[in-house]
């Protein structure tokens, strides 16, 4: 214990003594924690933001695609198909009971012009349903109605992103905008979203009627008149997803006249699979950088080896003389160990202030959720102690070993 | 009791690549407890490297050598490393003082390695210091001191655990001689009082005139091996007084 408390004095002194070169040998370590605190905090954000998202969009959506899965799991064209109608989207919630609503929606890209300004984004066709599925409203102005479906009128919703760009700080409700040259009257902007936890912007976007998408800006595909990108379905309840999947499979394969053996024409998941797969990969995204991350870690530590080692030779003289008068070869070991610990902690503590300075500026600047747990700064402390003991044992261990006689009369 | 210190034929060889320096060979003696004995001898005669035997810093290549009856040419690191801590002090030529340490500091570092907690390891060091005629300069740093004053640091740091072996290699080496002479005061007044045994490496007859007896190397041998009585070989104003109180012992 007097031993310990004295190395900790000693390690402190031999520290001072330096003090660029220890601060220069603990910067590897605190860069090495600092990065390693800051991707952990986006890692647990996005994943954290993924699982909100899950809460909040509730768990009863399901997606259908157009086009297969093959067995093997490769994905044949889905989302290019022409299997699936609007008229599926109709049948489906009057004759599967799990289903509430479905939502046919097509998808396009265009060039839009409001004055001086254009700006190119991704229109979407929608029926009102989409809105309530999907948890959208309106900030400013108002949704389109059924009966601007039904008309096919030329009414649009602005994601703010859009309105950003066209209109700047002015109000768009009720200015006039051209999409492929084609006159539309914005009635509504859209509350931002900001991103997705996958990192795209949720705001830049316009919903147009289905209708009017179909036959003034995206145009009928020609295999069908019919074809939409994606039929969007809510189940009455969480628990009736499964069910829900069931009676929508056997109501398309009936409708698109598939056979025993033949394989689905579409493709059919619900939200949680989904979300499921992206916080997966998130998570494994997260651990990658983490360990990326740690590498600079180690190098940090071969950092402290190094300083380490000079710093033994130089105090050769020292430790002979402490054998001389009865230090053991723990003492020795010790005294170098808590030095290369005291090294690696001080920096690890600097380290977890700026990673959590970084963390806190990522979020500022790039707009990611960022989350620093206690359990990632004690990791790091653990891990930046573990690394100077263990790059530190081989200097430390040099220097027990050392013959004092050889040791007190290096010069 | 057995002699304090008794070595047999005890021999050091080192080897440097193809060349052999047979730096002892075979030397037998024995040191009796409380004895002050001088050890001279041409340079690479051996000196140095009999005393690292004695302080447990070295192992001989052969021979015995019994220390208070105790074979210590087998023992480990760290049971030598024991006994260096607790039965012997070693003063050198150049001090070997930590220089980031203050004077007390350095006092109180063979407490640090000693086993068990000393209570009041401070006020121990500071009255080391004291007997060694150094009080109020517990703070300073030996880079502060004169080189007296350091020998003066390094030999309080050497009693500080009350060692039965004083063994000092040319501890005057670096001093002028009137520094010199105080420093070999200190060594009669602790063998004379604290009958702490004392052996001594010297190059020159003045110091070793303090000593009881006179060990000579030549070659790595002992040559020769005689007791110093007569009063006017004994210089210096201690010296005289010393010897004077020598003959009166029975
Ligand atoms: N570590 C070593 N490696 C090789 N040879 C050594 C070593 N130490 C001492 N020697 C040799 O051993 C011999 C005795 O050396 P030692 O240091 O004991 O002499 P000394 O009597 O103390 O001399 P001095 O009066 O100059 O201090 C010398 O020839 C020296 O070169
Ligand atoms: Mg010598």
């Amino acid at each position: 214990m007097k031993q310990l408390r004295s190395s900790v004095k000693i390690a402190f002194r031999a520290l001072a003594m330096n003090k660029l070169r220890s601060a220069l040998t603990m910067l590897g370590i605190v860069i090495g924690v600092a990065s390693v605190i800051a991707t952990v905090a986006v890692g647990s954000g996005a994943t954290e933001r993924i699982q909100e998202q899950i809460a909040s969009i509730g768990s009863n959506l399901i997606v259908v695609l157009p086009g297969s899965l093959t067995t093997g799991g490769l994905r044949m064209g889905t989302g290019f198909a022409v299997t699936l109608s609007e008229s599926d989207a109709r049948e489906i919630p009057l004759q599967c009971p799990a289903v509430a609503y479905a939502a046919p929606v097509i998808r396009g890209g265009a060039q839009v012009v409001a004055g001086n300004n254009n700006w190119a984004t991704i229109i979407y066709g929608v029926t009102p349903d989409y809105l309530a599925m999907r948890d959208l409203s309106v900030a400013q102005g108002e949704e389109f109605s059924t009966s601007d479906v039904d008309g096919a009128n030329k009414v649009a919703l602005l994601g703010k992103t859009v309105v950003d760009n066209l209109f700047g700080a002015a109000n768009p409700v009720g200015q006039p905008i051209r999409i492929k040259n084609v006159p539309f009257t914005v009635v509504g902007v859209l509350t931002p979203k900001g991103q997705s936890s996958t990192g795209q912007d949720q705001d830049d976007l316009i919903l147009l009627p289905i209708s009017t998408a179909k036959r003034k800006v995206i145009g009928f595909n020609p295999a069908n008149a019919d074809a939409v990108n994606m039929i969007l379905i809510q189940a009455r309840s969480a628990g009736q997803i499964a069910a829900a999947q069931e009676e929508i499979t056997a109501l398309l394969r009936q409708r698109h006249h598939l056979q025993r053996a033949e394989l689905d024409d579409f493709s059919i998941r619900n939200m949680q699979e989904i979300f499921a797969a992206q916080e997966a990969s998130s998570r494994i995204m997260a651990f990658m950088l983490a360990a990326v991350a740690s590498v600079s870690l180690v190098v940090g530590g071969i950092g402290i080896m190094n300083i380490m080692l000079i710093s033994v030779r130089e105090r050769t003289r020292e430790i002979g003389l402490r054998q001389a008068v009865g230090a053991k070869t723990r003492d020795i070991l010790t005294q170098f160990l808590v030095e290369a610990a005291t090294l690696s902690i001080a920096g690890g503590m600097v380290g977890i202030v700026l990673g959590v300075a970084a963390s806190v500026a990522i979020s500022q600047i790039a707009g990611w959720r960022t989350v620093v747990g206690p359990g990632a700064v004690l990791l790091a402390v653990f891990f930046s102690a573990l690394v100077g003991i263990g790059f530190g044992y081989y200097p430390a261990r040099k220097a027990a070993y050392l013959d004092p006689i050889e040791a007190l009369r290096y010069e | 009791m057995p002699p304090l210190i008794d070595v047999r034929n005890l021999t050091k060889t080192y080897s440097l690549g193809e060349v052999t320096v047979r730096a002892l060979q075979g030397v037998t003696l024995t040191i009796e407890r409380g004895s002050f004995v001088a050890v001279m001898g041409p340079s690479g005669s051996g000196k140095s490297t009999f005393m690292n035997l004695v302080g447990c810093l070295d192992r001989p290549t052969s021979g015995r050598y019994f220390l208070d009856g105790v074979a210590v040419e087998s023992l480990d690191r760290d049971r030598l490393a024991d006994i260096r801590n607790r039965k012997i002090g070693f003063i050198f030529q150049t001090f070997n003082l930590l220089p980031r340490m203050t004077a007390l500091e350095n006092v109180e570092l063979p407490l640090l390695y000693k086993s068990g907690e000393t209570p009041n390891a401070a006020a121990l060091a500071r009255r080391a210091l004291v007997s060694v005629g150094l009080s109020g300069r517990e703070r300073s740093l030996p880079s502060q001191l004169s080189g007296g004053q350091q020998q003066r640091v390094a030999i309080a740091r050497a009693l500080i655990n009350q060692p039965e072996i004083l063994l000092a290699d040319e501890p005057t080496g670096q001093l002028d001689s009137r520094t010199g002479n105080e420093i070999l005061e200190i060594f009669v007044r602790l063998n004379r009082e604290s009958g702490i045994t004392i052996v001594l490496v010297t190059h020159s007859d003045e110091i070793a005139a303090y000593a009881e007896r006179i060990i000579g190397f030549r070659d790595g041998r002992v040559v020769s091996d005689t007791p110093v009585k007569l009063a006017a070989l004994r210089i210096g104003p201690a010296g005289i007084g010393a010897a004077a109180e020598a003959e009166a012992r029975p």
